[in-house]
């Protein structure tokens, strides 16, 4: 049933789904389930994607803000520090107040993995995985897998040398295919399993490094411009870890569909 | 080549190459027993190294001993200049491009720590062709925003390296500017000079072409396909022209840190007017004199060294030649001093040259013109053969679309200059123009010859030029250009 690629995926899958079918909450959109072949596959490794909900938008500053009033250890003065880094909700001016210099509807950033991920159970929901928000993202507003498409590709890469994206209002970036915003143009966002697709920051050696995950790489040519988006997605998530805190990294979250279906 | 010895490749090579070694063998082997294993040396002491930004190095190291050296750089991801009017989001080392030059020595011991601004977009590292260790720095170095990393080399071989960003996708973090050079000097230090400056040839890809203006994406495509919009030095087309151009005086010695970061093209590293006493080949040991070129690889570096004997101005290029007159690969060194006419005269005689006739004499002021009764020709006509006069003389520094060079070449597209004045347009067709001008609000202090052209090939140019690019479609007639020429 659960045909997803990696251990981390499929161990962290077991821990958390309860394999209960909750009812889908305000601001969610379905996903339809489906196969695709990610960055780092190649033709016999296609991965499957159950159907899921997902939020609309990314989790914005007034969100969370009363996620922090309504459970104090995640306040900036409270937090563990093995949970969240020194630059922990470093713009807010005090444990509950987020910074003036942001929009209440902009999306949360400088929250560390720790954090998102328990914002998410609290709310009854779950991050995505790699494969479930690659999955998500791939989609233009007309086509569910737009990877190919140059424009897409263009916009995504044009994104990513844009600054200060994270103060725009959720919303501001292109409606997709399934009815979500925003995975692309306003901040990048965790993922339950960021950790287990590895570049390890001599992006050259990946290339030939013994790893099933990684032999695509190699063959980035001319016609695989789709991937250098993607490339930079990877390779932001390997430079991270858990209890890191970044200014521009937010978080959605998702919820699983009955698996039978 | 970071491992002191490669014996399989040294007994390859050995008897090819030992007859010429033994003639080399004098000059190199005053050098040999200075020279103890870096590894051993004593660290005394620590400094903090001063880092700096294009064209400046940090002051030479002279005689101290190694030290552990402590650099501390900064990553920013900053919108900065290409050339007038265009923009572009560069990914720096430093806040510049290139990234701040690192002048250490041999034995030194360096803690690097690179930091990235919380402000950046993405992950970074550093790769140092100075280092020996795998990947020089790039897995220790690999950074989140927000974040900083810290990992330690020692300096074993002597020479200029090229540091870049490694992080995937390599080519693109390069082609945004992320590329430096880090000097080590061998012990005792370089030997001393009057100047030093830092240059760094690279390649940008953008999705407009040329020129085109406003603030300009990256373009992966033309990346891979190595179709250069712009090679510039220090990173943008004014980098060593107008205000950024490198000074002299005369009789001083220059020495010149070039490096090339690439991602793709290699230079063919020239300074017009000069000949390069020495060449350090690669940035490494060998010195090679009176060198005209010297190819710089991407991802590769070379000192040269010249004394600069008489005043002017020196063109530094790519003479890959296209690249310094249509992409921007061209600086200037401005010498100043007294003239030396011993080392360079200047014109002595001007004159035509008939290769059919009798050598050089001198060409009486109006006397081929006054002669020419010009049939007038039809604005249709005139365009037409504007066109072909355009492209075979006004071209190359004009441009194909009359834009020019910013503060080299001026334009003729929408030229408040050009349009003022249709006389004074056709005196200096005819007659050349030197000395200060400026042209929609840019100065320009350059050299056009004067051209030796037919009335009517005048009239056919600067119509075809009126007619064109929004100038205000002024008519020239052989009349008019005769009158001009006349006047004289």
């Amino acid at each position: 049933m659960n045909s997803f690629y990696g251990k981390i995926v499929t161990t962290w899958l077991c821990l958390i789904i309860p394999l209960t079918t909750l009812a889908q909450q305000k601001n969610m959109v379905l996903v339809k389930g489906g196969e695709f072949i990610p960055l780092y596959g190649v033709d016999s490794a296609t991965v499957k994607v159950n159907s899921f909900f997902m939020d609309v938008y990314p989790v914005t500053n007034a969100e969370y803000q009363q996620f922090v009033i309504d459970h104090p250890k995640w306040r900036k003065s409270k937090v563990l520090k093995l949970y969240a880094d020194a630059s922990y909700l470093a713009n807010w001016e005090n444990d509950t107040t987020f910074s003036k210099d942001f929009l209440p509807d902009a999306p949360i950033t400088s929250v560390s993995w720790f954090a998102a991920k328990s914002y998410c159970e609290y709310q009854g929901k779950r991050l995505p995985t790699v494969d479930e928000w690659e999955y998500a993202a791939m989609a233009d507003a007309v086509s569910p897998d737009a990877r190919k498409k140059e424009d897409y590709n263009k916009y995504i890469l044009s994104w990513y040398e844009t600054s200060n994206t994270i103060k725009n209002p959720i919303g501001s970036t292109f409606k997709n295919y399934w009815g979500i915003y925003d995975l692309h143009g306003a901040a990048w966002e965790w993922t339950l399993d960021f950790n287990s697709v590895l570049i390890s920051g001599e992006s050259r050696k990946d290339v030939d490094k013994d790893s099933d995950l990684f032999c695509g790489s190699a063959a980035v040519g001319a016609s695989d411009l789709m991937n250098y988006a993607a490339f930079m997605r990877y390779a932001f998530r390997g430079s991270i870890k858990a209890q890191y805190s970044i200014k521009n990294l937010g978080f959605r979250c998702i919820q699983d569909v009955n698996t039978n279906q | 080549m970071k491992n002191t010895a490669n014996h399989s490749f040294w007994d390859i090579k050995k008897a090819m190459v030992l007859a010429l070694f033994i003639a080399i063998l004098p000059s190199c082997s005053n050098d040999k027993p200075t020279i103890r294993n870096p590894k051993d040396m004593p660290i005394t002491g620590q400094v903090i190294a001063d880092l700096t930004s294009p064209p400046n190095v940090p002051v030479p190291i002279g005689d101290r001993k190694a030290k552990k050296v402590i650099v501390n750089m900064e990553i920013l991801e900053q919108e900065g200049t290409m050339t007038d009017g265009v923009k572009y989001i560069y990914w720096t080392f430093g806040g510049s491009v290139p990234g701040s030059f690192i002048r250490t020595r041999v034995g030194d011991e360096v803690e690097f720590t690179l930091s990235n601004h919380p402000d950046n977009k993405l992950p970074h590292n550093i790769d140092l062709h100075a280092v020996t260790g795998p990947g020089g720095g790039a897995e220790s170095s690999f950074v989140a925003p927000g974040h900083e990393k810290t990992f330690s080399f020692k300096t074993l071989n002597p020479g200029l390296y090229v540091y870049h960003c490694a992080t995937a996708p390599v080519g693109m973090h390069i082609a945004n500017g992320m590329y430096g050079l880090i000097l080590v000097e061998p012990e005792g230090g370089l030997p001393p000079v009057d100047k030093e400056y830092y240059v760094m040839q690279g390649d940008f890809y953008t999705k407009g072409a040329n020129g085109e203006r406003g603030l300009q994406a990256f373009d992966m495509q033309k990346a891979v396909n190595e179709d250069a919009d712009y090679v510039v030095f220090n990173g943008q087309v004014n980098g060593l022209t107008g205000d950024n151009a490198l000074t002299a005086n005369v009789g001083e010695t220059i020495r010149l840190f070039v490096g090339n970061g690439g991602p793709n093209l290699v230079s063919s590293f020239h300074v017009i007017g000069e000949i390069f006493d020495k060449v350090s080949v690669e940035g490494g040991s060998m010195v090679n004199k009176n060198v005209q070129t010297t190819l710089i690889p991407a991802g590769g570096a070379a000192m040269v060294e010249f004394k600069v004997d008489v005043p002017g101005t020196l063109v530094l290029v790519d003479h890959s030649i296209f690249r310094a007159f249509n992409k921007g690969a061209l600086g200037m060194l401005k010498v100043s001093g007294e003239e030396d006419e011993q080392v360079y005269s200047g014109t002595q005689m001007e004159g035509i040259y008939l290769p059919e006739g009798s050598g050089i004499q001198t060409m009486p002021s109006t006397a081929t013109a006054k002669e020419e009764a010009p049939q007038e020709l039809s604005l249709a006509e005139k365009l037409n053969l504007g066109k072909t006069v355009y492209q075979q003389t006004c071209f190359a520094c004009h441009q194909p679309e009359g834009q020019g060079i910013p503060t080299i070449f001026p334009p003729l597209a929408k030229a408040d200059y050009l349009n003022a004045d249709v006389n004074r347009a056709i005196d200096i067709v005819l007659h050349g123009k030197s000395g200060e001008i400026t042209v929609n609000g840019t100065k320009y202090n350059s050299v056009m010859t004067k051209q030796t052209l037919t009335d009517n090939e005048i009239a056919s140019v600067l119509t075809y030029v009126y007619n064109n690019w929004g100038n205000n479609k002024s008519e020239v007639t052989g009349a008019m250009v005769k009158s001009r020429r006349n006047i004289k």
